[in-house]
């Protein structure tokens, strides 16, 4: 035996009654966990949407609410998770050596699917992140329109970079940056904490900041849900328009009745339209020649591109200290010029990368700019087919509703004292006083 | 008129889109789902052969207590008295087990006089996988000599993040990706010695390779 040994520094020794024994090491945890995880998904997919469009029940969506986010949350420590499911599917997309489990793809795909026939229900109270912000939304300001919509556009260029870095294996930003998952593990990061703390204290104030601001999932299902085929609508009858359910709503997802448009106003409004549809093609590629300039930085947060330059910095003496990364380095068979090498590779590969993400952001805002100029006409009030995440907390609110469900029998009972509906459609409804 | 035009015409562009939407999600389904054909899913593993032992595995793994624990592979091992990955340097001379003079932490490392032999007295080092932490010290230790002790992420424990925590911190590039029926690697020099053992009928030698992935 011990001739084919192999080179030790001191010869495995052979004894009289004692077989050299093999460690053991634990199997992979059973399979049947992923399966369970799906059907636990589409099980409450349907509950929510049956909640919020059917039953119209704010109590069982709350109630839901609180169920994922024990169980995807808390049980589940946040993963798997459909937003970080996105980098995934992009990794599949564009490494095909990378086997993305079926799982993963589901809890991609189902959600997306919901959200086409449903709005987005998955928002409601099946996605952890979301009830978890949801249920500390207590004393929600209002955010002037503009800065909503101004960060409303981080998500989709988050959503972009997440892609380009997950598809190029630089890294899963979505994952590193997920705000509570280090309060679902009871552990984490400081930079980790530091940053849910963040979004937990502002997520008082402004309702769902991260939903809002940063999802680059919920940026997809905001588009979707403009699409959907059934979506929660407010008054159950006719809209008395006494504005309830606007000051209902944390995440200012209600628009008001438009009034009627002077012509001056129209002139203007077709000014507009015209500049935002020029602009445009100028928005695109001013951020695309920007976005081509971002290629070293962009390039950095791949771990190589950093050795690289730690190493290159070591080389020239600029660096006094080594780190543990280069020493790793020098220690193995690579050598620094093939380092190099695949350093530079990647960065020219950022430059069109950076440039996409850049046209990419242009284009988003542009079509931001397009969408504010065009007006639509309300004559009530209504959700937000983008921004609203169906929570249900308006109809709860809703004078009509509450005659609906029999709670009250006159609309007026419901109107905090000195509030009169102005809506011109007041008397239609069920027991309602003319004005 | 026209309003009730415009609702039919949106009403028919969000049929539309819809459409395109379920067709689109089906075909990116279909594609993966059928990707999976022709490879596996993958398992986050450390290579045994890149780790340098820097401790990040104890401190930056999501779980609370380390996914990564150390393995014993005993057919590396010299069995030595003076054990560089169970004693300090000051230790390896008195040869006390005053918790100071081991390398381990939390004593995970478990000592056991096997045989007299040639004047040589000889130790086995067993790994308490309960109490380890996975913080390397051994591991570097036992570097200085043969290199038997090394670190493995445990798939008892691993949740299988999308983005390991720990090969982000990774200062080696030691983390790889691997099958999820095998899941685990060997030191190089070891695969062989293991293969050896597994020939000659042994079990646990088969057991232990039919959970390794070996890249050839
Ligand atoms: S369901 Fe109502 S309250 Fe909730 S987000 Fe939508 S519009 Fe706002
Ligand atoms: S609360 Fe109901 S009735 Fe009042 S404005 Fe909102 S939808 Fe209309
Ligand atoms: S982080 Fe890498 S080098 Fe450090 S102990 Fe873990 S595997 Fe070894
Ligand atoms: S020294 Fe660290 S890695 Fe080695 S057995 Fe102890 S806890 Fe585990
Ligand atoms: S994949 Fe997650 S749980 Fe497993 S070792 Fe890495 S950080 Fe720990």
């Amino acid at each position: 035996m011990a001739a084919e040994t192999p080179d030790l520094m001191f010869p495995v020794p052979e004894f009289s009654d004692h077989p050299i024994p093999t460690a053991t090491i634990p199997e992979v945890q059973g399979e049947m966990g992923p399966v369970l995880d799906v059907a636990i998904l589409f099980a409450a997919l349907c509950l929510a949407s049956y909640f919020t469009l059917v039953s119209r029940s704010r109590r069982n969506v709350l109630l839901l609410t609180i169920a994922s986010l024990l169980w995807f949350g808390f049980w589940r420590q946040g993963c798997v998770c459909p937003i970080g499911a996105t980098q995934n599917v992009a990794l599949a997309v564009f490494d095909p050596t990378y086997v993305v489990p079926l799982a993963v793809v589901a809890f991609f795909i189902l959600p997306l699917v919901f959200t086409l026939f449903f709005g987005r229900t998955f928002c409601a109270s099946v996605c952890p992140l979301g009830a978890m912000q949801e249920l500390i939304a207590v004393r929600s300001v209002a955010v002037p329109r503009w800065l909503d919509h101004s960060l409303g556009l981080v998500a989709y260029i988050y959503l972009g970079a997440a892609l380009i870095f997950a598809a190029t294996r630089t890294g899963f930003i979505i994952c590193r940056y997920d705000p509570f998952i280090a309060f679902f593990r009871l552990g984490g990061n400081t930079d980790m904490l530091i940053f849910g703390s963040c979004i937990l204290m502002i997520g008082v104030f402004v309702g769902r900041p991260y939903c809002r601001y940063l999802c680059p999932y919920g940026a997809i299902l905001r588009v979707l849900s403009c699409f959907s085929k059934w979506r929660l609508s407010i008054p159950p009858g006719t809209c008395i328009n006494c504005q309830l359910c606007e000051d209902a709503c944390p995440y200012g997802a209600i628009h008001p009745p438009t009034v009627a448009q002077t012509p001056g106003a129209r002139r203007r409004g077709k000014r507009q339209f015209g500049f935002a549809l020029i602009a445009s093609p100028f928005l695109v590629a001013g951020f695309w020649w920007l976005g081509t300039t971002l290629a070293v930085p962009l390039a950095q947060w791949h771990p190589e591109s950093r050795l690289a330059e730690q190493m290159r910095l070591e080389e020239l003496g600029i660096a006094e200290t080594t780190t543990d990364a280069s020493d790793a380095f020098r220690g193995s068979p690579r050598s620094v010029d093939e380092l190099y090498q695949s350093a530079l590779t990647r960065r020219n590969d950022f430059v069109t990368l950076g440039g996409l993400l850049g046209a990419w952001t242009g284009l988003v805002i542009g079509f931001k700019l397009i969408y504010l100029s065009v007006r639509r006409r309300r004559e009530d009030y209504q959700a937000d087919r983008a921004g609203c995440v169906s929570c249900g907390r308006c109809y709860w609110y809703c004078p009509v509703e509450k005659v609906r469900l029999g709670l009250i029998s006159d609309v007026s009972e419901a109107l905090p004292a000195g509030r009169t509906p102005t809506g011109p459609l007041v008397q239609l409804t069920a027991g309602g006083k003319k004005p | 008129m026209s309003d009730e035009k415009q609702t039919d015409r949106r009403g028919f562009l969000a049929d539309g889109a819809r459409v395109v939407g379920v067709v689109s999600a089906g075909v990116l389904g279909g594609y993966l789902a059928g990707q999976r054909g022709q490879a596996e899913e993958n398992r986050w593993q450390i290579d045994p052969d890149k780790c340098v032992g820097c401790g990040n595995c104890a401190t930056h793994c999501v779980l609370d207590e380390s996914a990564v624990k150390c393995v014993q592979c005993f057919d590396m091992c010299g069995f030595c008295n003076r054990c560089t990955g169970y004693y300090t340097l000051d230790g390896l001379d008195s040869r006390d087990t005053a918790a100071a003079d081991l390398l381990c932490p939390t004593e995970a490392i478990i000592r056991t006089f096997v045989e007299g032999k040639a004047g040589q007295d000889f130790y086995e080092y067993t790994i308490d996988t309960d109490a380890c932490i996975g913080c390397a010290m051994c591991v570097k230790g036992c570097a200085l000599m043969n290199g038997s002790l090394y670190l493995q992420v445990m798939h008892d424990r691993c949740v299988n993040c999308n983005e390991c925590a720990i090969a982000v911190a990774c200062p080696s590039d030691a983390f790889v990706n691997v099958s999820a029926d095998k899941p685990y690697r060997l030191k190089r020099v070891a695969l062989g010695v293991m293969r050896q053992k597994a020939g000659k009928a042994d079990t646990a030698a088969q057991k232990l390779l039919d959970q390794v992935h070996a890249d050839e």
